[in-house]
């Protein structure tokens, strides 16, 4: 434990260049302000992309350091998009409606105005009232706290319940997919006043800046990607670096020792959870302006799956594995999803990857799962010479989610 | 010939305006009394309608002539003919597409042929039909045929009228069936209760059915208590049937509902609404002000009463009710439900007799909730028990579960379509849909699982990811719609108890399997050597396999026997829902639910956290009915904080067996 901080973290200068790097280029090759080689669309998609390498970064910070393997911070991410979702629209629909009633002979009543609102947003789940949760939504401060607090509440929340009764491992794992279950059935209920199964839409266009085209818009939000994500590492890599994360770590592996050293492991825990539930929010505020609209099946528990999934074939237990991780598998996604990728000519049968994607996918999962559990990431250590420590095929710890032996540090 | 010139003679005296009757009297012309009946009512019969039919019906009705009912009946069914020359009705037969023979209602002795073009078919429209079918009820009342009583009884039942109670009241003094009987006393309550003109005997009805659960009944009591809001100035009046009191501003009459109700009546002036207004503002706009009020000020409630007010002054509006206006009319009115019955006696019999039939509908309501609960909870219990055995008793973590109910129900769904009769198909599917998924459930163990005991966590997303890819593959397969599993005939249809209670029969078939599969369950753990190896491996595998146990072995056909179970409940989930490649996912997180709540490791923990799930999520769907969806939602927050205070389940393992 000698050195500053980056010195101790290689990883972080590295990372951080890199992006640094990647933001230039995109930038230099974007519409707006570079050769145009990089269409608007796929802009976009590179924003979005950090965001979830944002959130697979607090997934790797609860599950590969903590070992608790959360299926439900696809549910945090989605409720920060929610959050901000509310004031985009809101703020949309306002600048509409008092547009199309400042034609009027008689100038609208404030009442008027929230009336012709609630019409235009809930006419589709066939209401016209403001529910109570929206009480904030005129306020982009407040949503914007919101972004934070609400998914930051219902964490603490959560996991104070769920920690203190000593629910782990699998267990905890039913138990947080079956809240974020929970929140999205209840979303995609009509009366739940979030517009049901229709979600927010829109969310592209930012009021007040109807002027700036979505190429220079969508810049913007990379950039802010970006950023969020450069600062999302370093945070991360702060909070493992020191005394702090050695002791989640040592949760990880032997949870009882820690505890019989006196630490509080609740305490821990509840604050990693935590933390990283506010990291997803945050990266969910700053995916769904990028990708327009957000409904509930975007919570569905397989999101949060997902998730894991990315984290699992990045390399779990290394900040950088999870962004390679959700880079790597969501581009790819998109790529065989968006039928970009050629079909293959068997003879008797066609491969349409459209359609076999997913197979692909889940049956490269079980393989990483298998003989790789380093995943992508374990290949940095055949340069860096990390190898790992002969354990005789002991795990580190008791716990169920301990590392294994290849997964460990010499 | 003779016999053509003497109807046309007929017809002529007719036409000179002596009645047929009378002609038929003194024996110049042999018409029937039946004929003679129809031809006094000829010119309502020919341009028959519903408003003015009746005389006629009931003319035909009350003749008792032996020839009338097959008069209505014929005419009911559009087979009865007018020969246009003299107006006289026959009954035809065709002989081809232009002639007729018409044929003599009396005797049925055939008359002549004759073109289309001589005759006319009468057409009596729906209206008419239905009149004509509400008399016919007396005639078929009296049938001797006790089927044909019946269907009359049911006419009536379908579609009564007040002429059915004394037609009813006749023929119960004849009848000797007693079924028939005992309908036909129920069907004269009920109808005393709507059309009875004594009080007391109405009242008598009612009572009677105190505490009956039929629809019927319930149907016949409701109108008696249906209301009117009214409002009248002054007190509450005494001469009417007076059902509550209403305060405005009330949560059931709110003020402006009053008021309107108030406007209604022509009580009070109308107030105008906030659109008019604002659309009389927007006509009254002079030079930048209306009624003195500056257009740019009008963006409050109160700058528009002011300018309204000033307009209304200068009469270019008509004046509206002020808001003290509405509070003064308000006051100076009470309003009030009132019943259209107007016999107090009536309306609190009806009263005290619903109140007591609720009470019977609501007990067997609940009876009928708890048959729900139970099918569910047996559904649920189906689909958590192959778990029970993989994740309760090996402690693996299977997230492809769901995908081997799935791969049942399709193994059900081809077998369908290649043996053509339901029933084997099922008896072939069920045995067949084990072996599917039992050999599924053993190539995962050996390719994948076996190598990730002890790490439950790793074992989750594998699962999961063979899970994506088994849920793609049957989308590849079957295709994204949904597939039929089609039940046999004999599992159609639903055991009804009463009005209120009813249970489909394939719910019943799928509580009895699952009961089955509980015996089944007990009997390999407890009764066999399998079972016992079972144990003996979950417990201590090291201390079973130096007693000669093969541990590898064990866990493989442990595992397979928890897939095959899940094959099984696929086929009996895929009888009453739809066959998708999403089937399996929509029971995974509730049958992990269901093992936890449980209590992981016990049998009859899984099946009591079955059945409290099933009559949890029965219940909160009973108090909000219309949304399944947020039913699951509060029932997954309960299960969440259920798991705070009893962490293991209902049925908690203790000591060694608990594993820690």
């Amino acid at each position: 434990m000698t050195g500053t901080f980056l010195t101790r973290n290689p990883s972080v200068p590295i990372f951080l260049a890199c992006l640094a790097l990647f933001t230039l280029a995109v930038t230099m090759t974007s519409e707006a302000a570079g050769t145009g080689a990089l269409s608007t669309s796929f802009l976009k998609t590179l924003g979005k992309t950090l965001c979830l390498c944002l959130v697979a970064l607090a997934m790797d910070l609860v599950w590969g350091y903590t070992g608790i393997l959360s299926l439900g911070h696809m549910a945090f991410f989605g409720i920060g998009g929610y959050m901000i979702g509310m004031w985009l629209m809101y703020a949309r629909t306002e600048d509409i409606v008092t547009a199309s009633m400042a034609n009027s002979a008689i100038p609208p009543t404030e009442q008027e105005v929230v009336d012709a609102i609630g019409t235009q947003i809930f006419g589709v789940v066939g209401s016209a009232e403001f529910p109570p949760i929206w009480a904030f939504a005129d306020s982009l401060w407040i949503q914007l706290a919101l972004v934070v607090l609400v998914p930051g509440l219902l964490a603490l929340v959560f996991g104070w319940l769920a920690f203190r009764s000593r629910v782990t491992g699998v267990y905890l794992s039913i138990l947080t997919q079956a809240m974020t279950l929970a929140l999205a059935l209840y979303l995609f209920q009509n009366d739940s006043g979030l517009r049901g199964n229709n979600g927010l839409s829109g969310l592209q266009n930012i009021p007040g800046l109807t002027a700036v085209p979505q190429s220079q818009l969508s810049l913007w939000f990379f950039w802010a990607s970006a950023v969020a994500l450069g600062a999302g590492y370093l945070l991360c890599a702060w909070v493992v670096s020191g005394k702090f994360g050695s002791v989640i770590r040592g949760i990880r592996d032997d949870e009882a020792r820690v505890r019989f050293l006196g630490y509080s492991v609740e305490g821990y825990k509840l604050f990693v959870f935590t933390l990283t539930a506010v990291i997803a929010g945050i990266a969910g505020a700053l995916y769904y302006p990028q990708a327009g609209i957000i409904n509930p099946a975007e919570i569905a528990p397989i999101a949060s799956i997902y998730l894991a999934v990315w984290v699992a074939i990045g390399g779990r237990g290394r900040l950088y594995g999870a962004v390679i991780g959700a880079a790597f598998v969501s581009l790819l996604s998109t790529m065989f999803t968006g039928g970009q990728v050629p079909s293959v000519p068997l003879g008797f049968y066609t491969i349409n990857w459209v359609d076999w994607w997913q197979v692909l996918l889940g049956l490269s999962f079980v393989l990483v799962t298998l003989f790789a559990p380093k995943g992508i990431g374990g290949l940095f250590d055949l340069i860096s010479g990390r190898r790992a420590p002969d354990r005789h095929g002991a795990d580190l710890g008791p716990d169920k989610g301990s590392f294994r032996e290849q997964e460990a540090e010499q | 010939m003779i016999r053509y010139l003497l109807a046309a003679f007929a017809a002529l005296m007719l036409c000179a305006g002596v009645s047929a009757a009378q002609e038929s009297q003194d024996g110049s012309a042999q018409v029937s009394p039946i004929q003679a009946l129809l031809q006094e009512h000829a010119a309502l019969i020919e341009k028959a309608s519903r408003r003015t039919i009746e005389p006629a019906i009931a003319a035909l009705r009350d003749s008792g002539l032996p020839e009338a009912r097959a008069v209505l009946e014929n005419w009911q069914a559009k087979e009865l003919w007018q020969r246009k020359e003299d107006g006289l009705f026959f009954f035809a037969e065709e002989i081809d597409r232009s002639t007729y023979r018409l044929i003599e209602i009396d005797g049925g002795a055939p008359v002549g042929e004759y073109a289309k073009s001589d005759i006319d078919q009468l057409k009596p429209n729906s209206g008419v039909r239905g009149l004509i079918a509400a008399a016919l009820v007396q005639f078929q009342l009296m049938d001797p045929n006790p089927a044909k009583r019946a269907e009359a009884l049911d006419a009536i039942q379908r579609d009564p009228e007040p002429d059915h109670l004394p037609a009813l009241l006749g023929a119960l003094e004849t009848e000797t069936d007693p079924g028939i009987r005992a309908r036909e006393e129920r069907l004269v309550r009920l109808l005393t209760i709507t059309y009875g003109d004594d009080e007391a005997a109405r009242v008598e009805a009612i009572n009677s059915f105190a505490g009956d659960l039929g629809v019927d009944a319930r149907a016949a009591l409701n109108p008696l208590l249906a209301t009117r809001r009214e409002a009248v100035a002054g007190d509450l009046p005494t001469d009417l049937n007076i059902a509550r009191e209403l305060k405005p501003g009330s949560e059931e009459l709110s003020e402006a509902a009053a008021y309107s109700l108030l406007v209604d009546n022509d009580l009070a002036p109308a107030r105008i609404s906030a659109a008019d207004r604002r659309a009389a503002l927007e006509t009254n706009i002079e030079g930048g002000r209306v009624g003195g009020v500056p257009v740019g000020q009008l963006d409050t409630e109160e700058a528009r009463d002011r300018a309204y007010a000033a307009l209304a002054q200068a009469g270019i509006v008509p004046p509206t009710a002020t808001a003290a206006d509405l509070a003064a009319a308000l006051d100076a009115h009470v309003f009030f439900d009132r019943y259209l019955e107007p016999s107090t006696a009536i309306t609190d019999a009806a009263e005290a007799a619903l109140a007591r039939m609720n009470l019977r509908v609501g007990l067997n309501q609940a009876l009928d909730l708890t048959l729900d609960a139970l099918s569910l909870a047996s559904i649920y219990f189906l689909a958590a028990i192959g778990l029970a055995i993989t994740f309760g008793v090996m402690g693996v973590i299977n997230m492809a579960h769901g995908e081997f109910i799935m791969m049942g129900a399709y193994t059900g769904y081809v077998v369908q379509q290649i043996v053509p009769n339901y029933t084997v198909s099922i008896l072939v599917a069920l045995p067949l849909a084990f072996a599917v998924t039992f050999a599924a459930g053993v190539a995962m163990e050996r390719l994948v699982i076996r190598w990730l005991y002890n790490r439950p966590l790793e074992t989750l997303l594998a699962t999961f990811g063979i899970s994506i890819a088994l849920q793609q593959l049957a989308k590849n397969i079957f295709g994204t719609q949904a597939r039929p599993l089609t039940s046999p005939g004999w599992l159609d249809g639903a055991l009804v108890l009463n009005d209120v209670v009813s249970i489909s029969y394939i719910r019943i078939a799928i509580f009895v399997l699952a009961l089955l599969f509980l015996g089944v369950f007990l009997f390999i753990m407890r009764r066999t050597r399998l079972g016992l190896e079972v144990r003996a491996v979950t417990q201590n595998p090291r201390m079973a396999a130096s007693m000669g146990i093969n541990p590898d072995r064990i866990n493989m056909l442990t595992f397979g026997l928890g897939s095959g179970i899940a094959g099984i409940a696929g086929v009996a989930i895929g009888l009453y829902a739809k066959v998708t490649s999403e089937l399996g996912s929509d029971y995974i997180v509730q049958s992990f639910m269901t093992v936890v709540v449980g209590g992981v490791g016990n049998i009859w923990g899984t099946l009591l956290g079955a059945t409290m799930i099933g009559f949890l999520q029965k219940g909160i769907e009973w108090l909000n009915p219309s949304n399944t969806l947020a039913a699951q939602t509060y029932m997954i927050i309960f299960i969440i904080i259920f798991i705070q205070f009893r962490p293991r389940g209902i049925i908690a393992l203790k000591g060694r067996a608990a594993g820690d």
